[in-house]
Formats: C-alpha cells, structure tokens, sequence
C-alpha cells in the first residue's frame, strides 16, 4: 500500500462562488491525494462541497464560482496551468466522471450507443461507425443484455439502472487513469445500486484506474473504499484508510457522524445526530468550521482554524485537541 | 423460382424494418395527429396546393402573363377571362399563375439567409454568455426595435427596388427573431446536466453547439419556420405593393394588387383575386404551422397515442 505512487494531488485547493448573497467559500484549502489503482472516498454531508471538489479537479466550476488558488497535481503536472485545449483532452481521457443522475445526464435526442461513442470521436478521432461498435463493445461490458440492440434505444426507453451502466460505459471508454463519481448510487434503488458498486469495483481493477468516489453514505465507504477523506463544510477534517476510520476515528465530527448511522440495531429514539446544522458558506465560522456544533470546542477553536495533523502514519487529523500529538503535515 | 441470395435480402430487410421500427412509428402517430385536426389538413392542401402552382402553373397559364393585349383591357371575369384582365389586357388568372413562383421564391430565399443567420448568432451568444450573448443580443435588439416592414423598406430603398434586394432587406430583418428563439433554448440546454457530462468527457464549444443545443432546437424552429413561411410571403407582398419590390412586368401577387388599387371602383377584379390570393396562401401555412406544432407537442401526442393505438387494433382486427 505505502510503496504506491500518488496518481492525483490536490494541494491546498480553494474554490470560490461569487453569488448575488455574497462570497461563498465552497472549498477552503482542500488537500488530498490519491493513489495509482486506489479508490478514495469523500464524504459528508450535502453542501459541504464535495461535488465542488469534482468540478475543481476538471476545471468546470461553474460560473459564480471560481478556483483562487491551489494545485491540482496528475501525474505531477498542474491541470490549473493547462489551457483549455489541453484540458478538453485531459477531460474524458484521463480523467472521466460518473454523475449522479443518468437521467438528465443523457442527452434525451441522441442513441445510447452514440452517445456513450462520444469520446472516441474526441479524443480517438474514430469514424462513427467504428465508434458506434466500440461502444457497443464497452456498453456490453458493463453488463448490458443484447448491447447490440439497446445502444439503437434512446436513453428514455432504458430503466435507471442500464442508464447508470451507460454513463459507467462512457466513463470508460478512453480507459481513464482516474475516475470521478459523484454519488452514482443515490438515484437507485438499494439492489441495482449494489450491482453498479459491484461493477465499478471490478471494472476498476480490470482497468487498474484510480477512483475518486463521493458519497454520503457510509456503508457505501465501507464497502468500496480504500481510503477516506471526510469533508465539513468546505474543508478536509479527516484522512485516513477505510478501517481506522470505523474503527479509530479521532476528530469529533467524523466521530459523531459515526454514531448517526442508522442500523437495523437500534431503535430510532437511540439514533443520535450532531446538534446543530450545517453552517452556511456566504458567512463561515471563524477558526475550525465545526466548533458551534462541537463537543470539545475550546476557545482557540473559534480563532485559530486547525493544522492538518498526523497522528499516525497515514491518518491525518484537523483539529486543535490533537495539536503536539503528532506530525504537522 | 428461387432467387439466389433473396433469403438473405430479405431477412436483412426485415432488421431494416425492425431497427427502423422506433423512428417510423413516431411518424406514424405524427401523421396520424396531422391528419386529425381538419385545419392542418386544410392548410396542408392550401400549401401544397400553392407549391404545384408555383411549380407549374406557368405551364397553365392559357394567356401570356407580360405581354399587353390592348383590345381586351378591364374585362370583367367571364368564360374567357375566368379572373378578367387588367389595364394592359393581361389575363389576371395567368398572372397569378406565373407569380406564385415569386411568392414562394421570396419566402424561401428569405428563410434560407435568415435562419442559419439567426440560428448560428442565437446559438453563440446563448452558448457563450458573458460579453459575447451581450454584443449579439444588443444589434438583435436594435433590429427588433424597428417594425420590422418599415425596416425592410428603409433596406430595399437603400439598395434599390428589385425583387431580389427585396428579399435581401426581408432576411436582414428576419433572423433577430430565430437569434432569440435560438438563444432561449440555448441559455437552457447550456445548464442542462447532459451538457455537464458531455464537457466533463472533453466535448468542444463546437460540439455542444452542433450535438446537443441545435437538435433540442430543431422542433420549435421547425414551428416557428412553417408559420414564418406565410408571414415571409406577406412581407414580400407588402413590399411590391409599396413599389420595393418587384418591378413591372413580374407579376408579383403584391405588384399587382397595388396595380389594380387605382381602379378599384371599375376593375375590383384586378386587385381583389391576387389579394385573395395572398390570403389564401399565409392562411394555409399558419394552418399548417399550428398542426405541426401540436402534433410536436408531447402532451397531446401521448394523448392521442391512446386512439392512435385502439383504432390500429381494432382496425387489424376487422380485416
């Protein structure tokens, strides 16, 4: 696991939203990095910009919002330096994304099957026809019954969970080196989500691509990833491998949010939740974003905002209670 | 007797058929809302009607439409004249007939410049935004600001009366109207999620332009272009009859409703049957154009697709 070189690293990411309601600080100093062949998981509550974190990776912020600074490392080159032309055949290449609704995600005038042959149009410059059949080809891969005919069918005469399976398609056509998805389960229904979590995770060690995958469901981290970053309002708190998470989580969010997991166990009077809501990001608290709705605040929690600690190897803390326990990353 | 390698046709043929399937049922049950609201049916023969004319009628004609025939001016309709004849003679019913080629001419040379125009500036400044959508916007808005037949007037004067700058002046001031149309949609289809998707796998402005926003455009421009088609023909009327348009001899339906104005009280026919004419003609596309908008109007189709289907079965079922 250690000898794995970084694929992806995004360094001290900061993405702004100018609204008519004020400066919106969706991303503030995000950091994080992923592997080759790894698949790290971002969760947290809806708004605290998760999805933000996606776009700013592919540079399709959009138009309020803007990235002020920070960088966003492939392969050691910054995608924030790249121009557009550049980006556009990154985009879809080497890096693809899965998005949370295949409904409106599909284009509703246009055949599966050449919609999922887009990107070897772009980015292969492949005839039509040879697209259409290489499409064909993915869309059976992911599981697809009779491809051939359903890549004829309009993405309206699919159920939710082939359409899923074609935007996965897509996603793999060019075989990208990182894959972004963005809650791809949440639209489905527990059953086919299972079966596109099955497939993602198959098709990923098939491919050896690295998965950046967002969600809000724990027990979907659970299964899936390797590692996990856990977002609040804007900024990491907490990173760390999928089992110390569950077992040994440090920072009082991550520690409460744990506790609010729904399980057939207990009852829905003992189902705890974090007092408090998610903060709005026009107007931030100060210091440690967290510390209104923490336990443990102290009184440097509403001044200072927390350095990102390592308490132990590979498991990286934000928060003040841990300060001089470990290495300051 | 066999015929080699027909097993194969035909089996090929009937895949044909089958993958067609989806997209000809469609046009079937198009049809089939055309061909049930009695109006689009009635503009669609008024049209076709005009197009045959406009195609052939000159060959019709029985009486030479330009030369003059002194002897036989102002002669009310009768046998021989089933329209009458003008001030110099001429046979107003093969005029007519010989100028509905103009009629047609003018409306579709106007569209065929207006409308890429239009659809090409709409889509830029809907798919681009920011400084670009307000430059293009603001010269649509100066044209619309203008009614627009005054417009054209001030056009073709500037480039002289002739059929031709007519048509010309018309397509300068006809494409702000698709520009907007265009621009709408595009505003919309550019934040739609697909969109998102298709940058998010590298799609160029230019595909998102020409992939996603022009076909999801193609139906209410198909609408607006039927309807149009009448107005267009109007205009061009219009602006013959102001004189800016076609020049004597063409027998332009508008020249010579404003030929005949002057003899009003003694030779109504001269002005009042290409006048009908006129009528006739904007009157069937707008029929048509309504018909088509409502057989491409989702609700209604799946609405109708109910009959649609009962009658299909219960007329297989009787045979």
């Amino acid at each position: 696991m250690e000898a794995r070189e970084d694929l992806l690293v995004v360094d001290r990411l900061k993405t702004q939203f100018f609204t008519y309601g004020g400066l919106v600080e969706a991303l503030d100093e995000v950091s994080f990095e992923i592997k080759k062949g790894e698949i790290f998981g971002l969760v947290g509550e809806s708004g605290c910009g998760k999805s933000v974190t996606a776009t700013s990776i592919l540079r399709l912020v959009a138009k309020p919002g803007k990235i002020i600074s920070g960088r966003v490392l492939l392969d050691g080159q910054d995608l924030l330096e790249k121009n557009d032309h550049e980006m556009n055949s990154i985009r879809g290449s080497r890096i693809a994304m899965i998005f949370q609704d295949p409904t409106s995600s599909l284009n509703p005038v246009f055949r599966i099957g050449r919609q999922v042959g887009e990107p070897y149009v772009y980015h292969q410059h492949r005839g039509k026809r040879q697209a259409l059949m290489d499409a064909t080809r993915i869309l059976a891969k992911t599981g697809f019954p009779d491809a051939d005919e359903k890549a004829r069918n309009y993405p309206h005469e699919l159920s939710g969970g082939l359409r899923q399976r074609a935007m996965i398609a897509m996603a793999l056509t060019c075989e990208p080196e990182l894959l972004i998805a963005d809650e791809p389960t949440t639209n489905l229904d527990v059953t086919i989500g299972r079966q596109i979590l099955d497939l993602v995770k198959d098709l990923q060690r098939e491919f050896g691509a690295s998965v950046l995958w967002i969600t809000h469901d724990m027990a979907v981290v659970a299964q899936m990833c390797d590692r996990v970053g856990v977002m609040y309002a804007g900024s990491i708190v907490e990173k760390t491998d999928v089992r110390t998470l569950f077992r040994n989580a440090k920072h009082p969010y991550t520690v409460r949010l744990l506790r609010a997991i729904p399980s057939a166990a207990k009852s829905a009077e003992t189902l705890e939740e974090i007092p408090g809501s998610v903060p709005q990001l026009i107007h931030p608290p100060s210091g440690c974003r967290f510390h209104p709705r923490c336990d443990s605040a102290m009184d440097v929690c509403s001044q200072v905002k927390p350095l990102e600690i390592e308490v132990e190897p590979g498991h990286v803390v934000a928060c003040h209670l841990f300060r001089g326990k470990g290495k300051v990353t | 007797m066999r015929i080699p390698g027909a097993a194969l046709f035909s089996s090929r043929y009937r895949l044909l058929q089958k993958r067609l399937h989806p997209i000809t049922k469609e046009w079937g049950l198009t049809f089939y809302v055309l061909r049930h609201s009695k109006l689009a049916v009635i503009g669609g023969f008024i049209a076709l009607a005009f197009i045959i004319i406009a195609l052939f009628g000159s060959l019709f004609a029985p009486y030479d439409p330009i030369s003059a025939n002194i002897q036989d001016r102002f002669q009310p309709p009768s046998a021989s004249h089933p329209l009458g004849t003008d001030t110099m003679g001429r046979d107003v019913m093969s005029r007519m007939l010989a100028g509905a080629q103009h009629s047609i001419k003018a409306g579709l040379i106007v569209l065929a410049i207006a409308v890429p125009l239009g659809v090409l500036l709409g889509g830029i400044a809907g798919l681009f935004g920011g400084w670009v959508d307000e430059v293009i916007m603001r010269i649509t808005d100066m044209f619309l600001a203008f009614p627009s037949l005054v417009l054209a007037m001030a056009f073709s004067a500037a480039l002289g009366p002739s059929l031709f700058n007519a048509m010309i002046a018309l397509s300068i001031v006809w494409w702000p109207m698709y520009a907007r149309l265009v621009r709408g949609q595009a505003l919309a289809v550019r934040e739609t999620s697909y969109v998102e998707a298709a940058r998010s796998r590298g799609a160029s402005n230019f595909h998102i332009m020409f992939k996603h926003i022009l076909p999801n455009c193609l139906s209410p421009i198909l609408v607006t272009l039927t309807l149009d088609m009448g107005w267009v023909i109007t205009a061009a009327a219009s602006l013959s009859f102001l004189g800016f348009g076609a020049q004597p001899p063409i027998p332009e339906w508008g020249r010579m409703v404003s030929d005949g104005r002057i003899y009003m009280l003694r030779a109504w026919w001269m002005s009042v049957f290409p006048g009908l004419g006129i009528m006739f003609v904007v009157l069937g596309f707008n029929l048509l154009g309504d018909g088509i908008r409502d057989s491409l109007d989702p609700k209604l189709r799946r609405l109708t697709e109910v009959t649609w289907k009962r009658e299909k079965t219960s007329s297989s079922s009787t045979d």
